[in-house]
């Protein structure tokens, strides 16, 4: 190395010395893109002290994928003039795992233990609109009660997400005490969801016909504790953050995106209600039977962070209106998989001495009286049920916004191809628009008020 | 002999040897003529779908062999040899029911206002209470203009833009599916555009539907059409130096056999497969 070339203080080091000292320093390197700063490890101090360092103020940052503020594995390019942001643009992609091509090599009804982990924050969305695109296809109707316990699941999932957007759009903006009580909240939740499924997330309870099994006995006793206990502590959201100052100086007109930018970017969800539009699907194309519950849209008009904070807030409270009515009619027993032995799962769980599996009544019947029974069951289980050629297309309201399910069968057992439209991977487009103008702090405020959850938007 | 549409694309070169006619130079779109309903009754018949090189809809779809849908071992039984015809989508019969007629109306009515050609709408099919257009690729932009802006359309929101492919032997096998919302007349339409393996082209629709520019990206990276007008198609999920395109159908599952308890189970797309 020659001393023109020598840019450090560690460049005059003995070579033996030079490289665990290189390993520590802060970096520039020449690119085609022009110079590029590297600081990992080391010491903007280094860069500072160097004479050939411009006082540029314009330079590209990158933030992620691995930054806690922006959630998940997403990378933003900004470009910076100074603290502003000049021009944004999100990289996605770190956490793309196949799960829709997947699905195709697996029966229809294994796909939904695929699908409910996309978006793995409300994998009661995942499963439903899933199934509801394979049945469309099978022209099947679902029974009540099982359509109840949909509703129910989706309902409560949509709390816990909403609550997981409280606590680390809180966190992100500084607000710690947000994100532990946003979590603990959460946490009741997914107990809640571990009793009445078996599993806190990624349940694969949402089956094509119905749902898995039947609820537990006490559940509606649970579900009544839960709602209770919620009711107790959301005046704690309002008194810890709604007119909090600092919270609202961070959130108020941030972000912005008016109703017009709602519309062109395809924008749907809290974002969506936040610029004033009421449209949410459960109530403007009607599914699962939700035109039968009582509850209201939250709509504000502002469009900014401070706005989608207070609508999910809201929504929360709505959920549980629906919850109690869910858990009315849950009084009222009945089936929960269609009754069509071609497509209704044929086994019963049950808990048995040896842990969780087929009741023993069914084993008995299976094994020891009906030849055809087992037969059925043989076939479901290893070959599965075909499904009339054709393609469908449901969509439901998720906690971020519209869900789509979009099918095609080819006639056979397994699907021909599943794609999701996921409200996270469209609203993410939206980052840009709210942020470039504003401070780099802004930018924070705006991801976390998208609630982009990356494995939805990957897939 | 075959192999089952979905056993994976390893053993899959070999639909080219079942009789199913293999892609036809002239089955590109600009080679469609203009059908509309007039041809219903031809085109319900999959093989007259399947022969005829100017078909509006190609089938979506592979035949599919056998009854208890095995492969690959002994079949003393016979039912091996029966044929399921590979799947068309059947032109509907007025009245279309519903407000399919009204939008059907309305569509023909904006098309004339707006001297778009009526072989721009190849084929309209209802089904599974869905009412799906397929359009005539290159005036796909006009119709998307249309179909957002007449006063009796309003389809403001581009809910979906996904791809499909429907294998390889079947000719325009490449599907652009768009799922469109009215969010003022509450009702949900699709269009859908079929393209040639070779001729991967469709126009771009960023202009009209600003939402659709992650989407015409991620179809691009997973299936390989081009959108012609798009303001930066670049890959969105794959690394930017991919190869291939990851959710063709001949672009293998990947994985890698599992031992488990002595016993060696193969990857999903090498295992027997009963579809």
């Amino acid at each position: 190395m020659t001393q023109d070339q020598a840019r450090f203080a560690e460049d005059f080091l003995p070579p033996d010395e030079q490289d665990t000292a290189t390993m520590r320093r802060a970096r520039a390197t020449d690119t085609t893109e022009g110079r590029m700063f590297t600081v990992t490890g080391g010491d903007w101090e280094d860069l500072l002290a160097d004479n050939e360092f411009e006082h540029d103020e314009r330079i590209i940052i990158n933030m992620g994928p691995q930054h806690p503020s922006t959630h998940g594995v997403l990378r933003l390019i900004l470009e910076l003039e100074g603290e502003t942001v000049v021009q944004a643009r999100s990289v996605i992609g770190y956490l793309h795992t196949g799960i829709e091509k997947s699905c195709e090599y697996r029966t229809w009804t294994q796909g939904v233990t695929f699908v409910t982990r996309a978006d793995y924050l409300s994998p009661a969305f995942n499963e439903a609109v899933y199934c509801m695109a394979v049945e469309k296809l099978l022209a099947i109707e679902v029974p009540e009660r099982a359509q109840v316990i949909r509703v129910l699941l989706m309902e409560l999932t949509r709390i816990t997400s909403h609550l997981v957007a409280l606590a680390t759009g809180g966190m992100e903006l500084g607000a710690l005490t947000g994100m532990t009580a946003g979590f603990r909240e959460r946490e009741e939740g997914l107990h809640l969801m571990e009793f009445l499924t078996g599993l806190r997330m990624n349940m694969a309870f949402i089956r094509p016909g119905g749902v898995a099994q039947d609820l537990p006995e006490n559940a509606t006793e649970r579900i009544a504790a839960f709602i209770k206990i919620m009711e107790e502590r959301l005046p704690e959201y309002d008194k810890l953050l709604t007119g909090q100052p600092i919270w609202k100086a961070r959130t108020v007109g941030v972000g912005l995106l008016p109703l017009e930018g709602c519309m062109q970017l395809g924008i749907t969800g809290p974002i969506l209600r936040s610029a004033g539009l009421p449209w949410d699907l459960r109530k403007t194309m009607p599914y699962c039977g939700y035109e039968t519950y009582d509850f209201e849209v939250p709509t504000l008009t502002e469009g900014d962070c401070y706005a989608r904070f207070l609508l999910r807030l809201a929504e929360i409270h709505e959920s549980l209106k629906i919850m109690k009515q869910c858990n009315e009619r849950l009084r009222q027993p009945g089936p929960v998989m269609v009754g069509d032995p071609k497509i209704g799962w044929p086994a019963q769980l049950s808990i048995g001495s040896d842990g969780m599996g087929n009741s023993l009544e069914y084993i008995r019947k299976i094994m020891g009286q009906s030849m055809e029974s087992l037969i059925h069951h043989f076939k479901l289980v290893t070959e599965g049920f075909h499904v009339p050629a054709g393609q469908a297309y449901v969509g439901i309201e998720n906690p971020r916004g519209e869900l789509g399910c979009h099918v095609v069968s080819g006639g056979g057992t397994r699907p021909w191809r599943v794609h999701l439209r996921d409200p996270g991977f469209v609203n993410l487009q939206a980052m840009p628009a709210m942020s470039e103008g504003s401070m780099i702090a802004d930018v924070v405020a705006a991801v976390a008020s998208i609630d982009p959850v990356m494995g939805g938007v990957d897939r | 002999m075959t192999t089952p549409s979905g056993t994976g694309p390893a053993a899959q070169p070999d639909r080219t040897s079942v009789d199913t006619p293999a892609e036809k130079p002239s089955g590109t779109t600009t080679d469609a003529t203009p059908q509309g309903g007039a041809h219903a009754g031809d085109v319900a018949r999959p093989e007259q779908a399947l022969h005829h090189p100017s078909s509006p809809v190609p089938t979506t779809g592979l035949e599919r062999t056998g009854m208890f849908g095995a492969h690959g071992s002994g079949d003393t039984s016979g039912y091996g040899l029966l044929i399921s015809e590979p799947y068309t989508p059947a032109p509907a019969e007025r009245p279309y029911g519903g407000w399919f007629d009204e939008v059907a109306d309305a569509l023909l009515a904006a098309m004339h206002e707006r001297s778009i050609p009526p072989l721009a709408l190849l084929q309209t099919t209802v089904a599974n209470g869905e009412i799906t257009f397929y359009i005539h690729r290159d005036f796909l932009t006009v119709m998307l203009w249309a179909i957002r802006d007449d006063e009796s359309l309003r389809f403001e929101l581009a809910s979906s833009i996904s791809g499909v492919d429907y294998g390889e032997g079947v000719p325009k096998r490449l599907h652009v599916v768009y799922e469109l919302t009215s969010m003022t007349y509450r009702r949900r339409i699709r269009l859908e555009v079929a393209v040639d393996v070779d001729d991967a082209h469709v126009p771009s629709a960023v202009a009209v539907y600003p939402t659709a520019d992650w989407h015409e990206r991620e179809i691009w990276d997973m299936f390989g059409i081009v959108f012609s007008g798009h303001p930066g198609l670049t890959r969105i999920l794959m690394p930017d130096d991919w190869l291939g395109h990851p959710q063709r159908k001949d672009y293998p599952l990947g994985g890698i056999p599992v031992e488990y308890k002595g016993a060696e189970i193969a990857a999903p797309d090498q295992r027997r497969s009963y579809s």
